[in-house]
């Protein structure tokens, strides 16, 4: 029968069309959070926020990059601050759909403390981490590096142990917050 | 060149890699707690917000119960004409209390004695820091010589910068007085050359409201000319019933509770509307809408209005009581507010009230309107002046209204409060409105902070933020941002239960199968439906109900962290939910009725109010089922019940807690 395979086809087309339907549900839930005045704008600097919160893991330099395609065509400075739902929510689809910027494993991240941790002892002492956090990569500010620390050092050795932290912020958090509704 | 400075190399590469991939974790990781921290706040808000919109729909079934229902033959005093003549009567003078209550010499706390002098305020500030208690005989003369001296005072106070060298603007403080401590620690107390601008909401909610009243009022009494107190929209007696004042003050003098109340109805509608420094800065509670006029706000008896929440009476006129108050929006109980309504417009010919020539005529619709935009307006970054739809009363005002109030007036600056802000401040309107919120932790502790501004002569604004904090070590973020989510989880969990069996239902009209799961989609379409709540609920979602293996929610989930204190086995699930959900307004309602504050209220009186009730705001419940369930609660079988032991039976207990206390 011809129908049939047709008949798929279309209940397939409309599942996709309601897990777009959903994703689009979720993104538009994440920037209301932070549209303070509910007429469906956010300030530029939230931008970051939103993503992440959504499940994405960008660095700052892929957040520009985003930033800069959701202000593309705005001459006005002043329009450049305030994103506009309408502009954000296609480009936010695709980011997900397409799983760009897709979340750091445990082990992974496990990895990388241990690649810190040179003497493989478990812990990373605070001169350490702050020098690699605030010289390498994209480095963190004074205000990021303080709060971390606040988190994730055992404040009577001055170290942090990055298995129990990672427990601690990762699997508990987790469980809270999950990446994926 | 060579061996050795490749494995460097790539160890510094790997460093680095392992740098970027910790920064972005942790990056995603904060954003992920700050949203956290965010949308709880949207749920306070929200359920304020709400929450405010019933008060208001409440305050019509008052005003409806005290015009209409002849039966009740005398009501408390609190509902009476704000002329009927009582102990605190317009022309009782100062030395009549001695008169009437004895200071025991057993009493350690403060003495005062008329006129006020610095070290009366400071005794006062020291015994409240003890958690000590003023004596009704002084809070009465305070209260009374507070009134004599405000009604001295204009609609609109006028201060000039000239002769000091600051002056300091505080916002809302909510009965925080560890907030109000700490801004005179910070900024000093105020004096000649430290002159300070309140801005109005002093009560309500925290657990010093009167506390907080009586230093400020002292600080006025010595220094009128110095300190300037605006009137908040919390400062209105049916605002009080409902949002704690009125039950701190009766909790902390039961005996004189009566008189300190009624009292303070007057002194709040003496309370000046404005305060405008050098006539460039206007300062004011709430905002200002498209039609403000402060020639005729300066020109108004602004007593007349005891409460924003009573329209005037429009003597025979077409009811127009809908103009100030929105009765649209998030409202579940639009069918019955017309037929309310009718009968309050056909009431208003054969009044209750006394009548005579010696009753001051009532505040014009005008003047309602005029003040009801001053204290309950909020800003907006649209153009335009539309009804504010969240409160319900006021209206949001955009930029080009407050350019053409400015011009008019030829102001520099709007400062006003009303609002919530996190950082305690915020600047809005090009830099024309601020809006300064003085009470931090107002949500829950670490919610936000509180600030000041401080205007130099030059008119230029600064800002100071604080936060009072009851922990000597501070938290960190991770358990600041846990605290706040659990307390937003909480208070929504519980209007989650109080509306358990609307829930069911909607959630059974997605569950066709009958399994007890339903997809994400459905779930928070039928949590939005039946709460009226515009919150992120798919994201919430985790925090509020379990999912099965397929993705789907398990629905009953969403009940299974709170139960009843005590299970109430008489009576069918949705009353027992009507009654916790209106159990604060019940509460109110009876003390209104009970008249000799007995506690006590009869069974006849309970039924028909609670008929009255439920008629008005549109719950359908059946005759009888109430009527076995009081009947349980009327233990000695005398006819009466104790009103506050029926309503403490509904309350929630949430499970985890239960298990950490036992």
């Amino acid at each position: 029968m011809a129908t049939a395979p047709a008949a798929a086809m279309a209940e397939k087309e409309s599942a996709e069309d309601g897990r777009v339907a959903e994703i689009e549900k979720r993104i538009r839930e994440a920037f209301e959070v932070f549209d303070r005045e509910s007429n469906k704008t956010v300030d530029a600097r939230d931008i970051g926020c939103i993503v992440r919160s959504l499940g994405c893991f960008p660095s700052e330099a892929e957040l520009r990059e985003l930033l800069a395609k959701l202000v593309q065509e705005e001459e006005d400075e002043e329009a450049t601050r305030f994103i506009h739902m309408e502009k954000f929510l296609p480009v936010m689809t695709k980011v997900l759909l397409d799983r760009s910027y897709w979340p750091i494993r445990e082990d992974v991240l496990l990895h990388a403390f241990e690649a810190l941790d040179e003497n493989k002892c478990g812990y990373i002492t605070k001169e350490d981490l702050v020098k690699y956090l605030t010289e390498e990569g994209e480095p963190f500010t004074e205000e990021e590096m303080e709060e971390m620390l606040s988190i994730a050092l055992d404040p009577e050795t001055d170290t942090l142990h990055y298995r129990d932290y990672l427990s601690k912020l990762v699997v508990d958090e987790t469980k809270i917050f999950p990446f994926h509704v | 060149m060579g061996c050795n400075r490749s494995v460097p190399d790539r160890r510094s590469e790997r460093v680095i890699k392992a740098a970027i991939l910790i920064q972005k974790w942790y990056r995603a990781t904060m954003a992920r707690i700050e949203m956290r921290r965010r949308y709880s706040l949207s749920i306070f808000r929200s359920i304020e917000y709400a929450d405010e919109q019933d008060q208001l729909q409440l305050s019509k079934f008052f005003s409806f119960m005290l015009d209409h229902y002849t039966n009740l033959d005398s009501v408390s005093p609190i509902s009476t004409s704000p002329t009927d003549p009582q102990v605190v009567g317009e022309c009782l003078h100062i030395t009549e209390f001695e008169e009437k209550i004895d200071v025991p010499d057993s009493y350690y706390g403060p003495r005062l004695s008329f006129p006020l002098t610095v070290g009366d305020a400071n005794a006062l500030i020291h015994a409240f820091r003890n958690k000590q208690r003023l004596h009704p005989h002084y809070v009465l003369q305070l209260l009374c010589e507070t009134r004599r001296v405000l009604k001295l005072m204009p609609n609109i106070t006028h201060l000039s910068t000239s002769y000091s060298k600051d002056i300091t603007i505080c916002g809302d403080l909510h009965g925080n007085l560890d907030d109000l401590l700490l801004i005179f620690y910070k900024n000093g107390v105020p004096s000649e050359q430290n002159r300070y601008v309140f801005n109005g909401d002093y009560v309500d909610r925290g657990k010093n409201s009167l506390e907080i009243l009586i230093i400020l009022f002292a600080f006025f009494l010595i220094y009128p000319n110095n300190i300037s107190l605006n009137r908040g929209n919390h400062e209105d007696y049916l605002m009080n019933l409902r949002y704690g004042f009125t039950k701190e003050v009766s909790s902390k003098y039961k005996e004189h509770s009566t008189q300190i109340l009624y009292l303070l109805q007057d002194v709040f509608s003496w309370l000046p509307l404005a305060t405008i420094i050098d006539n460039k800065v206007l300062i004011l509670h709430g905002g200002i809408s498209d039609t403000t006029n402060l020639d005729f706000l300066k020109a108004l008896e602004r007593n007349k209005l005891k409460s924003l929440l009573r329209p005037p009476k429009s003597a025979g006129g077409r009811h127009d009581q809908k103009e100030g108050i929105s009765t649209t929006g998030l409202s579940k109980h639009t069918a019955n507010q017309h037929d309310a309504g009718k009968t309050q417009h056909d009431s208003s010919l054969s009044s209750t009230e006394p009548s005579g020539s010696n009753l001051p005529a009532g505040p014009t619709q005008e003047e309602w309107k005029q003040i009801l935009d001053v204290l309950w307006s909020d800003p907006r970054s649209q153009n335009g002046c539309k009804p504010n739809k969240s409160r319900g009363a006021g209206c949001y005002f955009g930029p080009d209204v407050t350019a053409k109030i400015f011009q008019r007036y030829n102001l520099k600056i709007l400062i006003r409060s009303h609002e919530f802000k996190r950082e305690g401040y915020d600047i809005s309107h090009g830099g024309k409105v601020i809006t300064i919120f003085s009470a931090s932790n107002y949500y829950e502790e670490g919610s936000n902070r509180g600030a000041y501004v401080k205007l130099d002569p030059e008119l230029i604004p600064r800002f100071v933020q604080f936060q009072s904090s009851k922990h000597t070590r501070s938290l960190n973020i991770l358990e600041r941002v846990g605290t706040i989510e659990s307390s937003a989880l909480k208070s929504l969990q519980e209007l989650i239960y109080a509306h358990r069996s609307e829930l069911i239902s909607a959630f059974a009209q997605y569950d066709l199968n009958g399994t007890g799961c339903i997809s994400v989609p459905d779930w928070a379409a039928a949590m939005e439906s039946v709460l009226k709540l515009e919150l992120p609920w798919r994201m919430l979602r985790p925090r509020l109900a379990q999912m099965n293996p397929d993705g789907q929610v398990d629905f009953m989930s969403c009940f299974y962290d709170l139960k009843m204190d005590q299970p109430i086995k008489e009576a069918q699930p949705a009353l027992v939910e009507t009654l916790c959900r209106y159990r604060k307004d019940l509460e109110i309602i009876f003390n209104i009725i009970n008249k000799d504050n007995s506690g006590l209220i009869s069974l006849e009186e309970f039924s028909q109010t609670w008929r009255l009730f439920t008629s008005h705001v549109g719950i359908d419940v059946q005759d009888d089922s109430l009527d076995k369930l009081v009947l349980s609660i009327d233990h000695n079988k005398d006819g009466h019940i104790d009103f506050n032991e029926f309503l403490e039976a509904f309350h929630f207990v949430h499970r985890v807690e239960e298990k950490e206390n036992s």
